[in-house]
Order: C-alpha cells, then sequence, then structure tokens
C-alpha cells in the first residue's frame, strides 16, 4: 500500500496533538476556500498532478467534506512524459481513497510526436500542458478548476488571486483581475468564462512539507533520495528514463538523487541529495537557499516566462 | 564494527533524531503574523522589502543571481533589491509596482505573510486589498522628503488614513532614508510626533515609529550602529513581537454562517462552516438565523475526530441535535449571546474600486458572510478627502473614493459592525451584469427601516392595510404565472403602507424560498411570487410557515380585493 512509504509515523502522531498555529491556520484557510468553491460553483474539478502540492490538496479536500466524499473529480493532464512512478502512484492513490479520476491527453499532439527537443520547451508545453487543460476543462464543462499553486513558487504567482478570473478562451489578464478583500471571494462568472482557484495560495514549500509530514501524507518515491542513473547536462541533472535520447558522448552515471518537483521526464531537473525520509528532506530544505523551481527549464527560457505561459492559459 | 562504535553511532542518530525534532516542535509552534506595506515610488518601499527578505536569508541563490544579472538597476547599489519583489513584466518596465504581492518568510518565532502594496494614489484599492487581512500595517516615511517639505506627504497620510479605516490592530510607521539625512534624531522625532499626532486624531490604538534606512540595512533586522539614540526594537523585532489579535476569547457571541450542508447519506447532516468570532462546544444551546429556532451542538466533526471545543478560525462541521432547516447563507449564532443586528437597511464606509463610478439608486449584488444577496444605493451621505480628512457632498463615487454609504437591501443582513467583527462587518459590491468586483463596504450600524416615502404613507391607514399589518405571520402570495398581477399587487401593499417584496428574483432558487420567505417573515415584508411551478414539498413547507397567510392563485381575487387603495376608488 502507498501509504507505509511514510516513515517516522511516532513522532508525527505526537507532533499532530501540538500542531496548532500556522499550520492549522493555513489548513483552516484552505478548507474554507474549498468549501466556497463547492458551495458557488456548478461544476468544479481539482487539477491533479500527482506532485506534492497535489496530494496536500487533496487531503484537504478529504477533509473539507468529511464524512462526506469529495465532491468532484480530479483531472489528470498526462503529457506522455510523466515519469512511470507517477503514474502508478496516481492510479494507486487515487484508488485507496476513492476518488474520481479523469486522464487527459492531447492525443493528436502526442501522435504529431511533440517533444520538447523538436518544438522547444515552451511549445511543447503550450501543446502538452496548456490547450490539453483547456480542452480538458472546456469538454467537461468545468467553470472552475483547483489548482495546487503558491505564491511563494514564482514571481508572477506572487500576484496570483486565491480565486483567479479567466476569460472565455482560458486567459489571464494580470491587469484585469477581480480585487480580492477578507475572505469574500467573488464568483460570478458569464457564460464560457471560469475561474482557477488556489487553496494553497499561502502555503511555502516548508508548510508543504510540515504539513505531508504531520498528517503522514504519501508522495511519489521520486521524493525520495536513492541511486538513480541519470546525465548531467549544462546545470540540470537528467534522470535516464524510457523514451531517452543520449547527447553525442553522454554517459548515464549513478548518483544519489531525488526529485524537489515534479514534472515531465526531459525537462524536470534531479537535485543530488542524501534525504530519504520526510525528516530528511525537511532538515535538508531548511539548508537549501536555492528556489524549487530552479529545475524547471521552462521558467529559465526568458525573462519573465511563467508570466507569458499564465497569460496564454497555464497553471 | 567494534561494539562501542556502533554504540556511539547510536548515540550519534538519537542526538540528531532529537534536535530535528526541537527544530520541528519550534516550526510547528510557530505562530503566523499577516502584515502589509505601504509606501509611494519613491519611499524605497521595495527596497524595505527586498532588504526584510535578504536579511533574514529569505531569498534563494538562484534569485539573487538573476537579479544580479539583470538588465536594471535603479538603486545606485551593488545590488538592486527591489527587483526581488517586482514582479510582473509591465512592472519592471515601468519601474512601479501595480498590484498586490504577497511575500512569505519565516524568522524563528513567526511565519510572515506580507501583502506589499503600490502606494501610488491611483491604486487606493490595492492598498485597501492589502489591509483587509493584515494584522499590522507599516507605513513608510521618506525622511528626506519630509525633511523637504516640511511636514508629511500626502501620501503618507492616505496610507494611514487606510490603515485606520480597514481596522489593522497595530500600525508601525518605518522613517526610511535616515542615511539622507546623517542619522539625525531631532528629525526623526519631528516626524514621530507628527505621525503619532496624526494617529491619535484618527484613533488608531496601537502605534509605533522605527528610524531605518533600508538601502543600508539599518534598524530593519539589524540594529543600527549609527542611530545610537534610538533604544527601541528593529522593525522585525516589532513584527516578532507584536500582539497578535489572539482567538477570541471563549465569551464572546458565537458566530456560525454555514457555508454548506454536509449530507453524505441519510444518518448524518452536518453544517460546515468556519467559526469568525466565539467559540462552540458540543451541548452548546445555538439558535439558527434567520429562523430564530433554538437547538443544541451534538457534536464538532472533523476528518481528525471530534473536537471538544472549536473558535475562530477553524473551519469545522457542526452536527446539532434537532433536525432543523438550515442553509447556506443562514448562520447559527450562541443562544444566550448578544445576537447580530438584524436589518435591510444600513449604512457602511465604502472605498470604490472600478471605473464605473457608484450612483445612489443602482442596485448591486452585495456579498456578506457566505451570503449573497442585492442592495441598492439609499444615499451618499458624504465623500471623505483623504488628505484632509474633510466630509463633502457627493451624488457619486468614482474609482477610489471613500464615502460613507446608506444601503437598503432586498432581504434582512445579520451582521456585527466592522469595529467589533471584521468577518461579520465586511461585505463586497459585485456589479449583477458584469459581475465584476466594484468595491467594498465596512459596516457601521443598522438604519430605521423603509423609505421615507413609505413611512409617510404609513400615516393613512385603511382597514385593509390594518388588518394586514396585524396578521402574524406575515402573508406569502403565489400568484401562479401571473407576473403583472403580483406586481400590481405588492405596489398596492406598498401604497397601503405595508413593505412587500417580489421573491422571483433569479438568486433565490425554489430551494432557498423557505429562507427567503424566513427572512422575510422575520422582517415583517409580505413575499409574492409568480413562479409558474414550486415543488410540491416547498410549497408544503411554505404553507406550514405562513400559517393562515399563504394565498394562492385560487386566491388572488379575493387577496387584491381584501387590500383597497386609493387606486381603486379612481377605478
Amino acid at each position: 500500500m502507498v501509504t507505509e512509504t511514510v516513515v517516522g509515523e511516532e513522532i508525527a502522531k505526537q507532533l499532530y496533538q501540538k500542531r496548532l498555529n500556522h499550520l492549522q491556520a493555513l489548513e483552516a484557510e484552505s478548507l474554507y476556500i474549498l468549501r466556497e468553491a463547492v458551495a458557488e460553483f456548478a461544476r468544479p474539478v481539482m487539477l491533479y498532478s500527482i506532485g506534492k502540492d497535489s496530494s496536500v490538496m487533496l487531503r484537504l479536500a478529504q477533509k473539507a467534506f468529511y464524512p462526506g466524499p469529495i465532491p468532484f473529480p480530479l483531472l489528470h493532464v498526462d503529457t506522455g512524459y510523466k515519469f512511470p512512478e507517477m503514474i502508478r502512484f496516481r492510479d494507486e492513490y487515487t484508488r485507496e481513497i476513492g476518488a474520481e479520476l479523469i486522464v487527459h491527453r492531447n492525443e493528436a499532439a502526442i501522435a504529431e510526436g511533440a517533444s520538447p527537443w523538436k518544438l522547444g520547451t515552451q511549445n511543447c508545453c503550450a501543446a502538452l500542458k496548456t490547450r490539453s487543460l483547456l480542452d480538458a476543462l472546456e469538454e467537461g464543462g468545468f467553470d472552475a478548476a483547483f489548482g495546487g499553486a503558491r505564491r511563494d513558487e514564482e514571481k508572477s504567482r506572487a500576484k496570483e488571486r486565491v480565486y483567479s478570473f479567466r476569460d472565455a478562451a482560458g486567459q489571464w489578464d494580470p491587469k484585469n483581475q477581480r480585487p480580492e478583500l477578507w475572505s469574500l471571494y467573488n464568483s460570478r462568472l458569464r457564460k464560457g468564462e471560469s475561474i482557477r482557484v488556489f487553496p494553497l495560495s499561502n502555503w511555502t514549500e516548508l508548510d508543504i512539507w510540515l504539513y505531508l509530514y504531520a498528517e503522514q501524507i504519501p508522495i511519489v518515491p521520486l521524493y525520495y533520495a536513492e541511486e538513480r542513473e541519470a546525465v548531467i547536462r549544462g546545470s540540470m541533472i537528467t534522470l535516464v528514463h524510457p523514451g531517452m535520447r543520449l547527447l553525442p558522448g553522454e554517459k548515464p552515471r549513478k548518483m544519489m538523487l531525488r526529485m524537489r518537483s515534479l514534472g515531465c521526464m526531459p525537462c524536470t531537473g534531479a537535485i543530488r541529495s542524501e534525504a530519504e525520509t520526510l525528516p530528511q528532506i525537511i532538515e535538508e530544505l531548511i539548508g537549501f537557499r536555492r528556489s524549487e523551481r530552479e529545475g524547471r527549464a521552462i521558467d529559465h527560457d526568458e525573462e519573465g516566462s511563467m508570466e507569458l505561459k499564465k497569460r496564454e492559459g497555464y497553471f | 564494527m567494534s561494539s562501542t562504535s556502533a554504540a556511539r553511532e547510536m548515540q550519534q542518530e538519537n542526538l540528531q533524531e532529537q534536535r530535528f525534532r526541537q527544530f520541528l516542535d519550534g516550526h510547528l509552534a510557530q505562530e503566523m503574523l499577516r502584515f502589509t506595506t505601504a509606501g509611494s515610488v519613491d519611499d524605497g518601499k521595495s527596497t524595505l522589502i527586498g532588504r526584510l527578505l535578504h536579511d533574514t536569508r529569505s531569498i534563494y541563490e538562484d534569485q539573487l543571481a538573476s537579479i544580479r544579472a539583470s538588465r536594471v538597476n535603479r538603486s545606485g547599489g551593488a545590488v538592486d533589491l527591489s527587483l526581488l519583489t517586482d514582479g510582473l513584466k509591465a512592472e519592471r518596465e515601468q519601474g512601479i509596482t501595480i498590484d498586490v504581492a504577497y511575500r512569505y518568510f519565516s524568522t524563528a518565532r513567526r511565519k510572515f505573510i506580507l501583502a506589499d502594496t503600490p502606494g501610488h494614489e491611483q491604486y487606493t484599492r490595492n492598498m485597501a486589498t492589502g489591509a483587509s487581512t493584515a494584522d499590522v500595517a507599516i507605513v513608510l516615511i521618506d525622511a528626506r522628503a519630509f525633511q523637504r517639505a516640511g511636514e508629511l506627504l500626502p501620501q503618507s497620510r492616505r496610507h494611514t488614513y487606510i490603515a485606520s479605516l480597514l481596522r489593522i490592530p497595530h500600525v508601525v510607521a518605518a522613517i526610511n532614508k535616515m542615511d539622507l539625512v546623517e542619522y539625525r534624531a531631532d528629525i526623526f522625532a519631528e516626524i514621530s510626533a507628527e505621525f503619532s499626532e496624526l494617529a491619535m486624531r484618527l484613533g488608531i490604538g496601537s502605534t509605533a515609529v522605527i528610524p531605518v534606512s533600508a538601502l543600508a540595512g539599518d534598524n530593519v533586522v539589524e540594529r543600527s550602529q549609527r542611530m545610537e539614540w534610538y533604544n527601541g526594537p528593529t522593525l522585525l523585532e516589532y513584527l516578532e513581537t507584536a500582539p497578535l489579535a489572539l482567538r477570541t476569547a471563549a465569551d464572546e457571541p458565537f458566530r456560525f454562517p454555514v457555508q454548506l450542508v454536509v449530507r453524505p447519506n441519510a444518518e448524518f447532516r452536518g453544517f460546515a462552516g468556519r467559526v469568525e468570532r466565539g467559540e462552540v462546544r458540543p451541548g452548546m444551546s445555538v439558535r439558527a438565523l434567520p429562523s430564530g429556532r433554538v437547538t443544541r451542538v451534538k457534536k464538532i466533526v472533523t476528518h481528525d475526530g471530534e473536537l471538544p471545543a472549536a473558535s475562530f478560525p477553524l473551519s469545522v462541521t457542526l452536527e446539532l441535535e434537532d433536525e432543523i432547516d438550515l442553509s447556506r447563507g443562514e448562520m447559527l449564532v450562541g443562544d444566550a449571546q448578544a445576537t447580530p443586528q438584524a436589518s435591510t437597511c444600513f449604512r457602511a464606509m465604502v472605498v470604490w474600486m472600478h471605473e464605473q463610478p457608484m450612483i445612489a439608486g443602482q442596485t448591486y449584488l452585495i456579498k456578506h458572510t457566505t451570503r449573497t444577496i442585492r442592495a441598492s444605493v439609499r444615499k451618499i451621505r458624504y465623500r471623505v478627502d483623504i488628505q484632509s480628512f474633510e466630509h463633502s457632498p457627493s451624488a457619486q463615487l468614482q474609482m477610489n473614493d471613500i464615502a460613507e454609504v446608506e444601503f437598503s437591501a432586498s432581504l434582512p443582513l445579520f451582521f456585527d459592525a466592522y469595529a467589533d467583527n471584521r468577518e461579520m462587518g465586511a461585505l463586497i459590491l459585485i456589479d449583477p451584469v458584469t459581475n465584476a468586483t466594484l468595491g467594498a463596504a465596512m459596516i457601521l450600524d443598522s438604519l430605521e427601516d423603509g423609505e421615507d416615502a413609505i413611512q409617510e404613507n404609513s400615516q393613512d391607514d385603511s382597514a385593509a392595510a390594518t388588518s394586514l399589518r396585524g396578521q402574524e405571520p406575515v402573508a406569502l402570495v403565489w400568484l401562479r404565472g401571473l407576473a403583472g398581477e403580483a406586481v400590481e399587487l405588492r405596489d398596492r401593499i406598498l401604497q397601503a403602507g405595508r413593505p412587500a417584496v417580489m421573491v422571483d428574483d433569479r438568486l433565490i432558487p425554489d430551494g432557498s424560498l423557505p429562507a427567503a420567505f424566513r427572512a422575510l417573515q422575520l422582517a415583517k415584508v409580505t413575499a409574492i411570487s409568480a413562479r409558474p411551478e414550486i415543488n410540491a414539498a416547498i410549497v408544503d413547507q411554505l404553507r406550514e410557515m405562513a400559517a393562515g397567510s399563504f394565498y394562492t392563485t385560487t386566491d388572488a381575487a379575493a387577496v387584491l380585493a381584501t387590500i383597497p387603495t386609493g387606486q381603486e376608488e379612481a377605478r
């Protein structure tokens, strides 16, 4: 069972008793947001990326509607480049908690062989993630989509609302966002418009890890350090993965590695780490002086690249 | 491996675990403080925030490297710390901050959420947004600009005023650019006196004044060696120790707006919501509003087990002893405690946030707690000049205007004054057509019901009007599919001096009719519907609630006949 991968249960239980203050405040706020959206939108859906933030968001959804079931489906936009460990975890875990899962792929683009080395990372993301996501939302008739984005991840996200308004084309206009005061969220929409709801807006990376630990939430094993085959490309360590094309002269080596954030296999870098358990990851994180998105090729394409992607409809 | 080295290794492991647990305990016990900064482009606000983040080691190396490599550097220093917070491309190009940005950092004591708001005049709306959730406001004052002008700049007065308007518990003035006035104590004293006087005039309870230099790093995180005349806390020390608006005491009145009903099966029915004030415990006697039904709390249900008590700001689910009708938009309050005010008419301070002006007589949607209803602007009492704080009459409000406004809502609102409880006294105004968020309002107090016109008419006491007024409970009239007659009936009841409203607004689905009717009953307002169909179970429910005062289509003529008016005589 997936839940057995969690370590340090005894410590977590003790900590749980004391868990108060900032994590509790963050949790309460997130539950409030989830409930508001479910009460006010006709057809919400939760974007499930299989990453650590999604895992936290999913636990919060279980809590918000307890003892009822999660009252909306989960949507995974599969690019076809996700790590096999992620897909396995996704299928096992959603089955275990009894959540409804929708998997959407841009089959046309995948059939045409869309790839970062053929299209460049920007265009590849546009086809396999952004386009695919917008299609899935339209097909499902969803008027609200929960996302696990946090404001501390990246500069353009620092200004994101909890309720992020998207026009009928799914686009984000940073200058035309609704003011958001207190916890009074404006959920009113006209036909075709939608809202992305971010219940984890005020969480930081450290908060996520602390919560995963205190709540004993299972995560994809790729987050834990292990001897893994990889090649070093520029400043990025790329794990050897199915369908990988080695560049001339490249020789995979075994290294102690783990993923700090999960994305597509070719574009998400691993980090050197000895952290094999959640406490070790947290301890390592305290010492980190580099941001988690650093390993993402897409953020460094050009200055302000995330902002551009968001305008087009990327999460 | 020898046994001693194995033992030593184990000991080391234990030590490591202990150290980690200590660390975790510390982190899990951290409090959370939300603060906001206000300052204008030239006050050096971005530099101050950059300094706070930098000196608390909250900046990642790659982020620091990216601003070092940036093509832009406006600071005059080696690294432009302001670039750390200037997020969007448009802003970097124009060199201004155009929207609220949220920053996060923590120290051993607290986790901080910073709402970084632009201070330029046209962006009052952003300052109000950032201030709405803040525990502390930092007002940035440029010492050199003060020295030149001989008084506080208009923007500093404005920022302080908005902090007071949004009722931020603590306001601290950071006197910046002390390096440019040779770290002089006399200039600081002068600014400090003027700020304190302003704060007192605005009724701000808790204030502090701190001399800093964001550029040089004096008194932001590190204590300055160049201002030995100053003995107070550094800015960070202040933020770490400012008293939090702690969970409200258990004896304060309980408030619990219902967000949604959790009903997974026939055995369980719970009410999900957030405790906005006071405390709830199993066994506590609670009153449902607007129905007035009293029952007891059976259990406080959460995913992590039942709780012995819950207080602000916990999100919980309450199971009640009795099966009472209660839905989203309604509220549970402590039975033996002070009840919220209930009124359709109230006055509030409004911050207008949209290019389309607010006009007296217009109808807007208001979202208050978990409820959205219609309200019209009865009157704009006065507009506040935020430079002089003087009041002046105004027929409409422009973007960034602040005014006291009288509202008249379609249904009674249950609220506390914003000054007593932010969550129970705050509302947003929404355009019913475009759905844009137009403004924010903070409720001051309720007003006498009814328009002046109705009050005058009520002198004219016809027999039927008297009989209708005497009826308890108030009438519910369902003129099935007869929209024209329904409107006529409403007008005639109004002319007879009785309040009456149509309940066919699309915001009131069938399922909410009982709640809407109950609210109207409480306010003694006759409800009229011309819906072609209403679910039979709901009709039964309404009939029961209205007792003998439920009229349907077949009774329409009779209903009309019982309400003679001047119009009838003219016929």
